[in-house]
């Protein structure tokens, strides 16, 4: 199925959020982290890509009904002289509505290379079911 | 203001793609003040961004690779020259999977980095950790800075 031609990828820049409730009070930049979320009748799968990220500066909250994704990056060492700069390092932070049907109990996270997998298993009572006609 | 971007290609446009970089990097602070508008993204460009470090005995250059093949990922150095090459994996989705979102790209890239000294090629050591790759490339005796001599008759 698939052809040897490797599609070429562009950069996109990393994109800041906009501050929603007044200016933040610490200095760094954060980022909207960029997501792929794919859904079966099983669960809804979310790629978040968080370069920089260690298990230790991430958080991951579901609180009434909302996903709340916070990381924060380790700071480059001031010593280094930046000569050429093409993106800023910070933090990131986004946040999703769930739907009641999401198992909040049941939610995996992995994190790998830089890449966030949080599995959302649908709740039972929300798994689509093929109704029998008797 | 509409700005128009070039598309990175080789080096004949890296200087106007800098060049544009660093006015958007003066000009944000004031988009973003401006109420009812956001900043825009920083651009695109050739990908990965890179950051380019000196600590004066080697450079180091950082590269956010989020999801990438580590065992198709090829660097070469030559004098002056870091080559980057290698691949993102795409999602393998299955019959039956539909997709709500997809912001992340996948597909192969190939970067070419002119280094603004000479380095050591043989001394050259890179990681990748969370994503990140770190390659540390140690300058060329000949290029480190070094005092001269002044002698006087």
């Amino acid at each position: 199925m698939t052809s040897k031609e490797c599609k070429e990828l562009e950069a996109v820049g990393k994109k800041p959020i906009e501050p929603s409730q007044g200016e933040s009070t610490h200095e760094n930049v954060i980022f909207v982290p960029a997501v792929d979320i794919i859904e079966n009748s099983e669960a809804i799968t979310l790629y978040a890509d968080l370069p920089g990220v260690d298990k230790e500066n991430l958080s991951i909250d579901v609180r009434d009904g909302v996903l709340y994704l916070e990381a924060k990056v380790k700071e480059t060492d001031p010593k280094l002289r930046p000569i050429y700069r093409e993106y800023d390092e910070g933090g990131y932070s986004r946040k999703f509505t769930l739907g009641e049907r999401i198992a909040t109990d049941k939610i995996a996270a992995k994190l790998s290379n830089g890449v966030l997998t949080l599995v959302l298993p649908k709740a039972e009572a929300h798994k689509p079911r093929k109704i029998q006609i008797t | 203001m509409a700005i128009v971007r070039w598309l990175g290609e080789g080096e004949l446009f890296s200087r106007f793609d800098r060049m544009q970089r660093e006015m958007d990097k003066l000009l944000s602070p004031y988009r973003s003040s401006v109420p009812g508008t956001s900043p825009a993204p920083s651009g695109s460009g050739i990908y990965p961004p890179i950051n380019l470090y000196d600590n004066g005995e080697v450079f180091i250059v950082r590269a956010e690779v989020p999801g990438i093949e580590t065992d198709k990922l090829d660097l070469s150095v030559t004098s002056n020259t870091l080559t980057l090459r290698g691949e993102r994996k795409s999602l393998e989705v299955e019959k039956g999977w539909n997709f709500h979102r997809q912001e992340r790209d996948a597909g192969g890239f190939r970067r070419a980095l002119t280094l603004p000294e000479m380095v050591d090629g043989t001394k050259v050591q890179a990681s990748f950790k969370n994503g990140v790759l770190e390659i540390v490339l140690p300058k060329a005796e000949q290029a480190k800075q070094r005092k001269i001599q002044v002698t006087s008759n």
